[in-house]
This record gives C-alpha cells, sequence and structure tokens, in this order.
C-alpha cells in the first residue's frame, strides 16, 4: 500500500473526532496488520473505489466508543447498543469523506459505498482487498481505537 | 431571523439526525421533523410545510441528490429551501449538487457556528 495514503485518514480521524465529539486522540505509530481479526470491540467498514480500491475500517474499544458517542450525541452511553452502532457508521463515512477530499486534492477521485457495523469481541475485519493492512493506533484517555487502511492506487496499473 | 421556521433533518443514521438536531437546538431553531431517507422526506414534503431541508447526501432508496431533483421538479415544493449536508465534498459532487439547484452544501464534520451560518444565508436569499 502506497504510504501517501495514511497521513489522510490519520488527519481525518483527528478532524472529525476534534469537531464532533470534542476529543483530540493521540497518535501512535503505524504499523503492518497481520490477520483479520479487529482490535477492538465495535467496527465500522466503508468500501472504496475509484483511482484508489479498497477499505477503511476503524476498529474502538467499548471505553473509547462510548466516550466518543456521549461527547457527540450530549448524553451518556454506558453500553454499546444500536445507537452507537450506528455512531461508529457515520463516524467512518464521516472520515472516509475527509480523507478522500485530501486526496482528491493528490490527484485521486475515490468513491465510497455505504459503511458496515460489526460488533463483539474477537470479530474479523475482511477487507474488500483481502490485506494487508496499514494500522494507525490512536489512544483517548480512556481507552483505544484504530483506523485500519487496506487501499490501493489503482492508476499504478495504467 | 426567524427561528421558528420548521426544518427537516433527513439522514439515513438516527445518530446523525440526532447530532443535527442538538445542533440546530443550540442556534436556537426548536421546530424539527426528521426523515430517515428521500422517500419518507418526500412523503412528508407533500404532507406537511416544510421551510428548510436538511438532508445528508449518502443514503440509500433515494439519495439527498435525487431528492433534491424531485423536490425541484415538483411545482409545490421546487421553492423549498435545500441545504445538503454531506461528507462528499468532491468536486463532481458539489457541481452536480449546484446544477440540480441546491440552496447551499455543507461539508461533515461540522460545528453548530458552521451550520447556523449556512442556514442564515439561505434564508437571507428568500
Amino acid at each position: 500500500m502506497n504510504v501517501q495514503f495514511i497521513n489522510p485518514f490519520l488527519e481525518g480521524t483527528i478532524d472529525v473526532l476534534k469537531t464532533m465529539a470534542m476529543l483530540e486522540p493521540t497518535v501512535g505509530k503505524p504499523y503492518l496488520k497481520k490477520g483479520n481479526q479487529a482490535k477492538g470491540d465495535v467496527s465500522g467498514i466503508i468500501g472504496m473505489t475509484g483511482s484508489a480500491r479498497g477499505s477503511l475500517a476503524l476498529s474502538f474499544s467499548e471505553k473509547s466508543i462510548l466516550m466518543i458517542v456521549s461527547n457527540m450525541l450530549g448524553e451518556t452511553y454506558a453500553e454499546i447498543n444500536d445507537e452507537v452502532r450506528d455512531a461508529v457508521g457515520e463516524i467512518t463515512n464521516m472520515i472516509s469523506g475527509v480523507a478522500r477530499k485530501k486526496l482528491e486534492s493528490q490527484g485521486y477521485n475515490i468513491l465510497a459505498a455505504i459503511p458496515t457495523v460489526v460488533s463483539g469481541k474477537d470479530h474479523a475485519i475482511l477487507h474488500v482487498l483481502g490485506g494487508p493492512s496499514i494500522i494507525i493506533p490512536f489512544d483517548l484517555e480512556n481507552g483505544a481505537f484504530f483506523v485500519d487502511v487496506c487501499l490501493d492506487d489503482t492508476r499504478k496499473d495504467k | 431571523m426567524d427561528k421558528h421556521i420548521k426544518i427537516m433533518v433527513v439522514d439515513d443514521f438516527a445518530t446523525m439526525r440526532k447530532v443535527i438536531r442538538n445542533l440546530l437546538k443550540q442556534v436556537g431553531y426548536e421546530n424539527i421533523v426528521e426523515a430517515e431517507d428521500g422517500v419518507i422526506a418526500l412523503k412528508t414534503l407533500k404532507s406537511q410545510k416544510i421551510d428548510l431541508v436538511v438532508s445528508d447526501w449518502n443514503m440509500p432508496n433515494m439519495t439527498g441528490l435525487e431528492l433534491l431533483k424531485a423536490v425541484r421538479a415538483d411545482e409545490d415544493l421546487k421553492a423549498t429551501p435545500f441545504l445538503m449536508v454531506t461528507a462528499e465534498a468532491l468536486q463532481d459532487n458539489v457541481i452536480a449538487a449546484v446544477k440540480a439547484g441546491v440552496s447551499n452544501y455543507i461539508v461533515k464534520p461540522f460545528t453548530a457556528e458552521v451550520l447556523n451560518d449556512k442556514i442564515t444565508k439561505i434564508l437571507e436569499k428568500i
């Protein structure tokens, strides 16, 4: 995967969480993911196509997503319910949108599908391309979440 | 600015409808109805007077763009102000929305102040 794909998703994640949830996560060092197992308890995944093809997944620990959604909606959430899962889909959608806009300025025209959400301990994240993917780890004060990007530059085939 | 106008928020994600409703309330708009997709939104528009539509772009059944085109093609609804909310800030999409007659658009994520500014600009033109 092209490393220039990493920054737009990193910056998009920070932008969305800061604006919608008033949170500023700290970013860890990106690394290559092995296997399909999700790092978190609930994950959103969105397929992308166009001049880059693949998928973006966001995987949240329970504590991190409850903090994010509570801040976003202005009420306290104590468990991962349908409303929290719905929010995960929307957050995934927003981060994909911000990142794709940033990639547009680098000459990429990328469209996205509607996100899906999976939850439960040890669930799998199945990327459109199968892998490998790059993990960008983030930390909030009470828990971690992970941005998981698997994207291939289709322009290189031309 | 009239804060009593009836605003319809259209989004397939219940949380985003709630987020937008909360943001609208923060800037003084309390008269809000919701629709979970474009089809339901169009039915609502035909059954009650809506002063402003705030619609997501990317929805199943009927997209925000399709809803906008349906509104502009309907003699009774065509003057309804329409604010498109989108994660799709891509240039082609913006052009398509402008061609279809969007009143203004707002890119996710956004703050209450940005939303208020967009609505104010739309209402000033009426």
